[in-house]
């Protein structure tokens, strides 16, 4: 038996309609498919090998499988199917005498009757993160090998033609290749960077989804699902990293205030939210965890970002006094103008409104083109009194804002201010 | 796989020639090769001279166009080499970021193409 493997996957009827075996295997295809292609990957050291040769298994399952019935181990049948595809898509393509002893090898080593699939998702998540690609090929990449979805369905989240994203994808896995980039979880003297190159890509991923950088459908939930699953492995791959722990912490917190987020006038801000609509089982879920976290003692931005967005989803008045301490220490360790924004805007509700907005003329420059900047700015200055440059500022926030609901809740405070 | 690393930096920013700072620069790149040999990893590595001895030349319908300086007018010149026999990518890259000048400078690390595979 496969370990974690899913009830609902195991056997079923030999007799099997046709609508219903396609849509198991398509469940297979979705669920299974990173745990698959990560055996396949480690054993054929080719992306592009093990894509087609899954790919080239699941045709056969469809075609076995009607006649005889799923097998009892339907992921162990697969890689097995998949690993014989692959030698024989390698001996077609074998050119000489060495590439034919190699496949020799390999097949001697698929034949083994050997149903456990080792789990080898850990060497691939560090391998489609790794800081030598692109960062949108990071991302993509991950959500393909990793994530449930396929190029059609990550072009549409990044509002990409298919073409594009795939030629993305292919750019990506040819680079791999060709640069040497290892199949292999990251040694001690590099974990830190790469563990931090890893989580960031889960988090543009959850960013993407939640605060959707373009369009008209404000929360893409397909893809925070996938942040947090990605995480959630992350985690149980590798258990117990303070920081994997953070990120996970923060997005769960996010998540849970997803339903009260969005009324019928746009975005709600967090002070305005219906606090009944927050989910308190994700928030219970994100406080043990950083507690978890925190009894590590690594404090990391990913943990200290968590406690701020948990400070935010107390009952009750905030305790923004905690929030700018919080921000201080984050900028201890990243000195990046948004959290510089984020700490003035603190600063502005525990009463100190001139330094933050001392603060924000000295961002002017680095945040010019981050809409959320001009956003912050107008209600620093309507809470100052100067209403001119606030509408100015609300103005230049409106034109810029990325979905219909951001703009909508701007224009409402901007009548507020008029 | 063999890889190769180019070293470019800003000669505005090397330390000066007779300075503590170059002294450390040069122990910094003799320990280095020295590391590297043991771990089997050097194939070989050569610096450059400044890009005021640099002359490009193109051949364009059949005539040689030699100018004085270096090809392409960046900040950042290329000042020397290194040939890895790494394993893959990774080790490559721990290996350059040994390179002393990566801390002003930039390395850039490149599989050599072998077209005998």
């Amino acid at each position: 038996m496969i370990s974690g493997s899913d009830p609902a996957l195991t056997p079923a009827a030999p007799d099997l309609a046709s609508p219903d075996l396609a849509a198991s295997i398509a469940k297979l295809a979705r669920q299974d498919r990173g745990r698959l292609l990560a055996a396949l990957i480690a054993r054929f050291r080719s992306f592009d090998l093990a894509e087609e040769a899954l790919q080239d298994a699941l045709m056969s399952a469809h075609t076995h499988w009607s006649r005889f019935g799923m097998p009892d181990n339907p992921q162990g049948w697969l890689l097995t199917v998949a690993a014989r595809k692959a030698i024989d898509r390698l001996r077609k393509s074998a050119r000489d005498r060495q590439a034919a002893d190699e496949i020799a090898h390999l097949a001697a080593s698929a034949n083994e009757d050997d149903h456990d699939i080792p789990d080898d998702r850990l060497r691939l998540i560090f391998t489609c993160c790794h800081p030598a690609l692109e960062a949108k090929s990071r991302i993509a990449l991950t959500l393909r090998t990793l994530g449930g979805l396929t190029t059609p369905e990550i072009a549409r989240s990044f509002l990409d033609a298919e073409t594009t994203m795939g030629q993305r994808l292919s750019r990506a896995k040819s680079k791999i290749a060709s640069a040497g980039i290892p199949f292999a979880v990251p040694g001690p003297e590099a974990w830190t960077e790469r563990l931090n190159s890893v989580l960031v890509v889960i988090y543009l991923i959850f960013n993407e989804g939640y605060f959707a950088s373009q369009g008209e459908t404000p929360l893409r939930q397909a893809l925070c699902d996938e942040a947090i699953h990605l995480a959630r492995l992350l985690d149980r791959l590798r258990p117990d990293e303070p920081e994997t722990l953070g990120i996970l912490a923060l997005m769960l917190t996010i998540h849970a205030r997803r339903c009260a987020r969005l009324g019928v006038a746009g975005v709600v801000p967090l002070e305005a939210q219906d606090q009944a609509l927050w989910d308190k089982g994700l928030l219970a879920e994100a406080d043990a965890l950083l507690e978890r976290a925190m009894a590590r003692r690594a404090p990391g931005p990913f943990q200290i970002q968590a406690a701020i967005a948990a400070l935010h989803s107390q009952p009750g008045p905030r305790d923004w006094h905690q929030i700018v301490l919080l921000y201080d220490s984050l900028l201890r360790m990243d000195a990046n103008p948004v959290i510089r924004l984020n700490r003035a805007v603190a600063l502005a509700e525990i009463g100190a409104l001139q330094p933050a907005l001392g603060e924000l003329a000295l961002l002017a420059e680095p945040l010019a083109t981050y809409q959320p900047y001009h956003a912050a700015r107008a209600d620093l200055l309507a809470k100052a009194g100067q209403h001119d440059a606030a509408l100015a500022a609300y103005d230049l926030a409106i034109r810029m804002a990325a979905t219909k609901a951001d703009a909508v809740f701007l224009e409402g405070r901007r009548t507020e201010v008029q | 796989m063999k890889y190769m690393a180019l070293i470019y930096s800003d000669p505005a920013l090397a330390p000066a020639y007779g300075t503590p700072e170059f002294g450390a620069m040069m122990q910094g790149y003799g320990a280095l090769n020295a590391a590297m040999k043991t771990a089997g990893v050097f194939v070989s590595a050569e610096p450059l001279q400044g890009i005021e001895t640099a002359t490009s030349l193109k051949v364009r319908g059949g005539r040689a166009e030699t100018m004085d300086g270096p090809f392409a007018e960046t900040k950042e010149r290329l000042g020397g080499y290194y040939i890895m026999e790494c394993a893959d990518l990774d080790e490559a890259l721990r290996y350059a970021a040994m390179i002393p000048t990566a801390s002003y400078g930039t390395i850039e690390v490149r599989p050599l193409a072998d077209y005998s595979r």
